[in-house]
């Protein structure tokens, strides 16, 4: 257990650090930066216009499609991760039932590239 | 009191992250909040030595549900104005809820405890010499199959089932065919023609 958990001591130093530097880096300003606030250098500047709606709109599905996409491959590699690892125990039976789960994704794959869910337009 | 320490620090930003998610106003925090409460259960799995949940839950949900919901809340296109005068309305539907799964939780957990610590039997002992990993591996490809391999049917189902939701090809799109485009020859690109004079040419 806790040596288990030594294992990750330098990822807690790593993490550590960037708090630290990303907190320093955040709080300086506020300290030594030269400040003069005034209402000017925060309105929309010359010849330019104030915003005609929020920033926020109304995507296109097809982002949420490519999206979705990556989380079902992704999914297939998280399962890629224990088999490989218990790759020398597994023997033929392991092999091959990683196959027939690879070939029904594949089946998968080679809908969606006729389909053309892979192209942008 | 190494553990510990973590343990209540990972616990602690988890939970206050979860009550950020529903009390900040603007659901995009929400979600980067959702993000942080991820990576925090991440954390207390690590705790419990469980290496390879720990590190799915930061490869699948933090990279990518966390994405999705990400798309989501940008495509709803919610009015969170709107949504927060409804918010006290749907106060008592959530209370009663939120009460009924403490309840559950608390006989779960009283069973465990006051009874005599039934459940603990059936947990079999962790084996020390694999590693969480490796003990997935060695019976989720071959004593689970079928679980398994439902799993990728269900992964397949998804697959179709989102493009057949969302995919729409518009029409009139002039795409480039690099093969047609490669394939081409002088023969086929250029056509020599006779023009006689004064009377020009059909095109």
């Amino acid at each position: 257990m806790s040596e288990l958990l030594q294992h990750y001591l330098p990822l807690a130093v790593f993490i550590a650090v960037a708090l630290g530097l990303s907190a320093a880096l955040l709080i300086a300003p506020f300290i030594v930066a030269y400040k003069q606030p005034d209402p000017e250098k925060l309105s929309a500047y010359e010849c330019g216009f104030n915003a005609f709606d929020d920033a926020r709109m109304k995507f296109d599905v097809r982002f949420y499609l490519v999206a979705i996409l990556f989380i079902i491959f992704d999914l297939e590699v998280a399962f890629l991760f224990p088999w490989a690892v218990a790759f020398g125990k597994l023997g033929l039976f392991g092999f091959w039932s990683m196959m027939v789960f690879l070939a029904v994704l594949t089946i998968g794959f080679i809908y969606e590239w006729k389909k053309g869910a892979l192209e942008w337009d | 009191m190494i553990p510990a320490l973590f343990f209540y620090l990972f616990a602690g930003i988890c939970i206050a992250s979860a009550l950020m998610v529903i009390a900040s106003r603007n659901p995009v925090h929400s979600v980067l909040y959702l993000i942080l409460a991820f990576v925090n259960a991440a954390g207390l799995f690590l705790l419990l030595g469980a290496e390879f949940l720990a590190m799915i839950l930061v490869v699948v949900y933090v990279g990518a549900v966390a994405v999705l919901f990400l798309f989501v809340v940008m495509m709803l296109d919610v009015d969170f104005a709107e949504l927060r005068e409804g918010f006290l309305q749907y106060l008592p539907v959530g209370a009663l809820v939120g009460v009924i799964f403490l309840a559950e939780i608390l006989l779960v957990v009283g069973a465990a405890t006051i009874g005599g610590g039934g459940p603990r039997v059936v947990v079999a002992p962790i084996p020390t010499d694999v590693s969480n990993t490796e003990a997935i591996g060695l019976v989720l490809y071959t004593k689970y199959l079928y679980f398994f391999q439902a799993a990728g049917v269900i992964l397949l189902v998804a697959m179709i089932g989102a493009i057949v939701l969302t995919l729409r090809h518009r029409t009139g799109v002039k795409r480039q065919n690099i093969a047609e485009q490669v394939a081409r020859t002088p023969e086929t690109a250029i056509e020599v023609r006779k023009v006689k004079s004064g009377q020009g040419l059909e095109v």
